[in-house]
C-alpha cells in the first residue's frame, strides 16, 4: 500500500514537471501571437493579461500590405531555398564518397571539415566582406547563397554519409551484378533509399539558412534585398512602438520554420541515421 | 570444360596478404563450395570471382575470357547474399525483374521469366509484397529467385543460409541442391558451415588464412583428409587427435608409423570394449549425451582434448565409468610434424 | 532463356584507364565540397589571421600595412575585451548549465512512456524551431515591462521594486540573453541525451533491478556511466557553439547598455559591422580561437579518461 502512494507521488510530480516544461517551451510563442492578435488600443491597458479581451488580424493584414514584409519574405525564400538545394546536392556527393569509399587524403579532408566546425565563424566575417566585395557579390542574394552553402557542407556531409552508411553496402553491389554501373545503383537503388535522409538534410539547410542573421546583415545593405531577419531586425529599430505589427511580423516568420519541425520531428530521436530503411 | 579459372591469385588490402597464390579451376556445371573459419578469405575470394573486389594479381578466367578487368554486370553471374540486398523500395515482383528493367527487357518477357522464377520457389502468391513485409525464408527465396531470372553462366552464393533458423536452413538446403539439378549452372557457394559444405558440394574447397588447405569430393576429404586442418574441420563430432607419445594410448604395431606425430580417428570409428589390453586407448566417461539414435561418450585420458566416441543406438555405459576403445584400423589417419597426412598404411 | 551479355573482354577499355578511373572517382564526388570550403571558409580563415597583424579599417583606407603584434598589445589593454571575455565565460556557463540540466531532466521525463508522450515531446522540442533572431526578439519583448509580463511578475514577487527592463540594467542585462539561450537551447540537449537514453540496452536495467538495484543506483550505476561519453562531447561542442552564438545579444542588448554585455563573439561583430575595423576583429576572433582550442583539448583528454572507465 505504501509503495503504492509513493508511486503515485512520484507519478503526480513527473506530470507536474512535464507540465511546467510545456508552458516553459510554450508561453514566449504563445505570448508573441497574443500580442499579434490584440488590438493596437488594448495593448497598453491589457499588457499584462493573459487572454486579450478582444482580437483582431489588422496587425497581419498592416504587415503583409503596407511593410516590405513580403519582399523580405520572397529574399528569405529564395536564400533558403537556394542554399538547402546546393549544399544538399554537393554534401551528398561528398557523403557519398566518404561512406563508400578509401582514398588517400581521406582523414585528411575529414579534419578539414571538422575543423570548418570548431572555429569561430564570426572569424572570417572581415575576409568574407572584403572577397565579397572583390567579386562584386556584396548585397546580393548569389552571394548569401554561395555564403551559407559552404558553411552548411560540412555538417550536411557527415549528416549524408550517416544515411548512406545506413544502407549496406550489399544492396549497391546486388545492383552492381543485375547490371548497374556503379552511378546506376545510386541513383536507382540507393537515392530512393536515402529521400528521408535527404528531406530531413534539406530541412535542417533550410532552417539554418532562414535564421542565419550576421552575415546577412554584413553582406546585405540595400532594403530590397534584405532576408528575413535583416528585414525585421531593421523594421525592429525603425518602429520600435509598433509591437502589434512587429509581432505580427514574427509569428508570420515562425511559421515556416513550424512547418519544417513538424515534418521532421518524428525523425528527430528515432535516430537520424538508424535503419529507418532497414528491410 | 572449365567455366571459372583462377591462376596465381593474390589478394592484398594495403599492408594484409588475405589469399596466398590462389589457383583453382571448377568444371562447367559443377557446385564447388569455399569452406573455412571466418577469416579464411573465402568470402573475398568469390566477391573477387563476383567483381566486387580488385584482383590485386593473378588472372581470373570465365571459359576462355580473362574478366579481372570486367565489371560485374559484365560478367553474367548472379549473387545471393547472405543479407540477401533485396530492395526495400521494391515489391517482390520488381525484386525479380530489376535486371531485366536494366536490360530494358519487354514485358512480356519480364513477365514470363519472373513468373517462372517465382513458381520454382514458390514466390507466385507475394509478388505484390516488400521486402519487409517478408519472413526470413521468404527473403531467402526471393534473393535465389532474382538470380534464377537472370539465367546467369555462374551463380554466386554468399553464406546464403547463416541468417536462418535451424529448421529452414535444412529446408534451403534442400531447395538449393534441387536448384542445382534442375539448372545444371556451374555454382560458387561459400559458406562456414560444414554439413553444409558436405551435402551440397560436388566439391569441396577447404580454406585457412589465406591458403587452399585441399580439393576434392566431400567423401574423399572426409576419408582422406591431407592434413590436420581439413581432418579437424569437417565432421562432427570432430576427429580426435591424440599425441603417439600419449601414455593412455597403446597401438598395435602394425597401426603405428615411424613418423607419425599425431593420430586421428573420428569418434564414429571406434568401438567400446572392456579396459584390458586389448584396448587402443583406455580412459573414464566424463559426460554422456545421448541421442536417442546415437550415445556420445566424452571420454577422459588425461589430456586437455576430451576424447569423443559415437557408438549407434543406446549405450547403457555409466558416468565414471573405465572403458577401452578400439580404432577400426582402416579409419586411423596418422600425421607427421608438420601436420601432413601419411599416406602409405 | 539465354541472355545476350555484353561480354566483351575490356574492349577500347584497357586496364590503366580503369585503374585510374577507380583513384579518381572519390575525389569526384568530393570535388565540390572541399573547392567551396576552400574557397569560402578556409581562404578567408587565413586571410583572417593575417588581419590580426595587419591595420585595416575601412574608415581608414589609408593607414593600412604591416603593424605586427600591435593589434594584440591593443587587445592586452583593451579593458572591454575584458569585460567580455568575464562576460563570455559567465554567459556560456550560464546557458549550459542550465541547458544541460534541465535538457537532461526533460530527456529522462521523455524516456518513460506516459499518455500524450508524443504530443508533449513536439510542444517542448518547439523552442528549437525558432529562428534564433526571432527568440531573441520574443524575449527582449517578453522583458520590456511595457508589452511583456515578466517584469510585472518580478515586481510581484518582490524580486524587483518595481516592473522594469532587467536589459537596461547593465548589473542584470546579461540574464536576459542567457535566459532566451536557455529556452531556446534545452530541447537540443534533450534530444541528444533522449537518443542517447534509448540506445541503452533494456536488459541492463531488468538485470540491475534482479540484482537488487534501487532506481537511484540504477541511475548513477547505469545511466550516467553510459550517458558519460555523450555528455563529454556534447558539452564540449556545446560550449564552443554557445561562446560563438553572438545572435541573441546582439538582437537583444546590442551589447549594451553601456558595453556591458557584450561577449568576445558580439565584440567581434561589432568591431566588423559598426566599427570596421578587420584588423581587431581579426584579433579578437584568434583570441576566441585560442582559448576554445584549449578547451577543447582539455575536455577530449577528460573523455578519454571517461571512456576508458567504462
Amino acid at each position: 500500500m505504501a509503495s503504492r502512494t509513493s508511486f503515485s507521488v512520484a507519478g503526480t510530480l513527473r506530470y507536474a514537471a512535464i507540465i511546467l516544461y510545456v508552458l516553459f517551451a510554450l508561453f514566449p510563442i504563445y505570448w508573441l501571437v497574443k500580442i499579434a492578435i490584440t488590438p493596437d488600443r488594448l495593448i497598453y491597458t491589457e499588457g499584462t493579461h493573459i487572454w486579450p479581451s478582444t482580437f483582431t488580424l489588422d496587425n497581419f493584414t498592416s504587415v503583409l500590405f503596407l511593410t516590405d514584409f513580403l519582399v523580405y519574405f520572397k529574399n528569405s525564400m529564395i536564400v533558403s531555398l537556394g542554399t538547402a538545394f546546393f549544399t544538399t546536392l554537393v554534401a551528398t556527393a561528398a557523403g557519398y564518397a566518404f561512406s563508400r569509399f578509401h582514398f588517400r587524403g581521406k582523414a585528411i579532408i575529414i579534419a578539414l571539415m571538422l575543423i570548418t566546425q570548431m572555429f569561430p565563424l564570426l572569424m572570417i566575417i572581415a575576409p568574407i566582406y572584403k572577397i565579397m566585395a572583390g567579386l562584386r557579390l556584396l548585397d546580393s542574394l548569389t552571394g548569401l547563397i554561395i555564403v551559407y552553402t559552404a558553411f552548411n557542407v560540412p555538417f550536411a556531409t557527415f549528416l549524408m554519409q550517416g544515411f548512406f552508411d545506413g544502407i549496406p553496402k550489399d544492396l549497391e553491389e546486388a545492383a552492381m551484378i543485375d547490371g548497374c554501373t556503379r552511378f546506376e545503383a545510386l541513383r536507382k537503388v540507393i537515392f530512393p533509399l536515402t529521400l528521408p535522409g535527404l528531406a530531413a538534410t534539406l530541412g535542417f539547410i533550410f532552417t539554418a539558412a532562414w535564421s542565419e542573421l550576421l552575415f546577412a546583415l554584413m553582406l546585405i545593405n540595400s532594403d530590397d534585398k534584405m532576408t528575413f531577419p535583416v528585414g525585421l531586425k531593421t523594421f525592429v529599430s525603425k518602429f520600435a512602438v509598433d509591437w502589434g505589427q512587429m509581432m505580427a511580423a514574427g509569428t508570420l516568420a515562425l511559421i515556416p520554420s513550424c512547418i519544417f519541425f513538424i515534418l521532421i520531428q518524428r525523425f528527430l530521436v528515432q535516430g537520424l541515421t538508424a535503419g529507418a530503411v532497414k528491410g | 570444360m572449365t567455366a571459372i579459372t583462377l591462376n596465381s591469385i593474390n589478394k592484398s588490402f594495403g599492408p594484409v596478404h588475405v589469399l596466398k597464390d590462389i589457383s583453382l579451376e571448377f568444371n562447367k556445371g559443377e557446385f564447388v563450395v569455399l569452406v573455412g573459419p571466418s577469416g579464411c578469405g573465402k568470402s573475398t575470394l568469390l566477391r573477387m570471382i563476383a567483381g566486387l573486389e580488385p584482383v590485386s594479381s593473378g588472372d581470373l578466367i570465365f571459359g576462355e575470357t580473362r574478366v579481372n578487368d570486367l565489371e560485374p554486370r559484365e560478367r553474367d553471374i548472379a549473387m545471393v547474399f547472405q543479407s540477401y540486398a533485396l530492395y526495400p523500395h521494391m515489391n517482390v515482383e520488381r525484386n525479380l525483374g530489376f535486371s531485366l528493367e536494366l536490360r530494358k527487357r519487354d514485358a512480356a518477357e519480364k513477365q514470363k521469366r519472373t513468373s517462372h522464377a517465382a513458381g520454382i520457389l514458390g514466390l507466385d502468391k507475394l509478388l505484390d509484397r516488400f521486402p519487409k513485409a517478408l519472413s526470413g525464408g521468404q527473403r531467402q527465396r526471393v534473393a535465389m529467385g532474382r538470380a534464377i531470372v537472370r539465367d546467369p553462366q555462374i551463380f554466386l552464393f554468399d553464406e546464403p543460409l547463416s541468417n536462418l533458423d535451424a529448421a529452414l536452413r535444412i529446408e534451403m538446403r534442400i531447395e538449393i541442391a534441387k536448384l542445382h539439378q534442375r539448372l545444371g549452372t556451374t555454382m560458387v557457394y561459400v559458406t562456414h558451415d560444414q554439413v553444409e559444405a558436405m551435402t551440397l558440394a560436388d566439391r569441396i574447397v577447404v580454406m585457412n588464412a589465406g591458403n587452399v588447405e585441399q580439393v576434392g569430393t566431400p567423401l574423399d576429404l572426409y576419408s582422406n583428409p591431407a592434413n590436420l586442418f581439413v581432418a579437424g574441420f569437417l565432421g562432427s563430432p570432430k576427429m580426435n587427435f591424440v599425441s603417439h607419445d600419449d601414455p593412455a594410448l597403446s597401438l598395435p604395431k602394425a597401426l603405428t608409423h615411424p613418423k607419425a606425430k599425431t593420430y586421428g580417428i573420428r569418434p564414429e570409428h571406434i568401438q567400446v570394449t572392456a579396459p584390458d589390453d586389448n584396448a587402443h586407448l583406455i580412459g573414464t566417461i566424463d559426460v554422456v549425451e545421448r541421442l536417442g539414435s546415437d550415445t556420445i561418450f566424452y571420454i577422459n585420458h588425461g589430456a586437455k582434448q576430451p576424447f569423443v566416441v559415437r557408438v549407434p543406438g543406446i549405450d547403457r555405459t555409466a558416468l565414471g565409468e573405465k572403458i577401452g576403445c578400439i580404432f577400426q584400423p582402416n579409419d586411423l589417419h596418422r600425421f607427421n610434424a608438420d601436420g601432413q597426412s601419411i599416406s602409405e598404411k | 532463356m539465354t541472355m545476350a551479355l555484353p561480354t566483351s573482354p575490356g574492349k577500347g577499355r584497357g586496364r590503366p584507364l580503369k585503374k585510374l578511373h577507380w583513384l579518381v572517382e572519390p575525389y569526384l564526388y568530393l570535388s565540390p565540397a572541399i573547392i567551396l570550403i576552400a574557397l569560402v571558409m578556409l581562404v578567408p580563415l587565413v586571410v583572417g589571421i593575417s588581419y590580426a597583424f595587419q591595420s585595416i579599417s575601412l574608415l581608414n583606407p589609408f593607414e593600412t600595412g604591416w603593424v605586427g603584434f600591435a593589434n594584440f598589445e591593443k587587445l592586452w589593454a583593451d579593458r572591454l575585451f575584458w569585460k567580455a571575455l568575464t562576460n563570455t565565460f559567465w554567459w556560456t556557463l550560464g546557458s549550459l548549465f542550465f541547458q544541460f540540466f534541465l535538457g537532461l531532466g526533460l530527456a529522462l521525463l521523455l524516456n518513460r512512456p506516459f499518455a500524450g508522450r508524443g504530443l508533449v515531446q513536439a510542444l517542448v522540442f518547439l523552442p528549437w524551431a525558432v529562428p534564433a533572431f526571432l527568440s531573441g526578439l520574443n524575449w527582449a519583448w517578453l522583458f520590456n515591462p511595457i508589452i511583456g509580463p515578466i517584469p510585472h511578475w518580478l515586481a510581484a514577487i518582490g524580486i524587483m521594486d518595481e516592473p522594469q527592463n532587467i536589459l537596461a540594467n547593465p548589473k542584470m542585462a546579461l540574464w536576459g540573453p542567457i535566459v532566451a539561450n536557455i529556452w531556446f537551447g534545452i530541447p537540443f540537449f534533450a534530444i541528444t541525451l533522449l537518443a542517447a537514453l534509448q540506445s541503452i540496452p533494456r536488459d541492463l536495467y531488468e538485470a540491475a533491478s534482479i540484482d537488487g538495484a534501487s532506481v537511484w543506483q540504477s541511475f548513477t550505476k547505469i545511466t550516467v556511466p553510459f550517458l558519460a561519453p555523450t555528455i563529454a562531447i556534447t558539452v564540449m561542442l556545446r560550449t564552443i557553439w554557445i561562446a560563438n552564438f553572438a545572435d541573441l545579444i546582439y538582437i537583444m542588448t546590442g551589447g549594451g547598455p553601456a558595453n556591458s554585455t557584450h561577449i568576445i563573439s558580439s565584440y567581434i561583430f561589432t568591431t566588423a559591422f559598426r566599427r570596421l575595423d578587420f584588423a581587431y576583429a581579426s584579433t579578437l576572433a584568434i583570441a576566441l580561437l585560442v582559448l576554445l582550442l584549449a578547451y577543447a583539448m582539455l575536455i577530449l583528454q577528460m573523455r578519454k579518461h571517461l571512456v576508458k572507465g567504462i
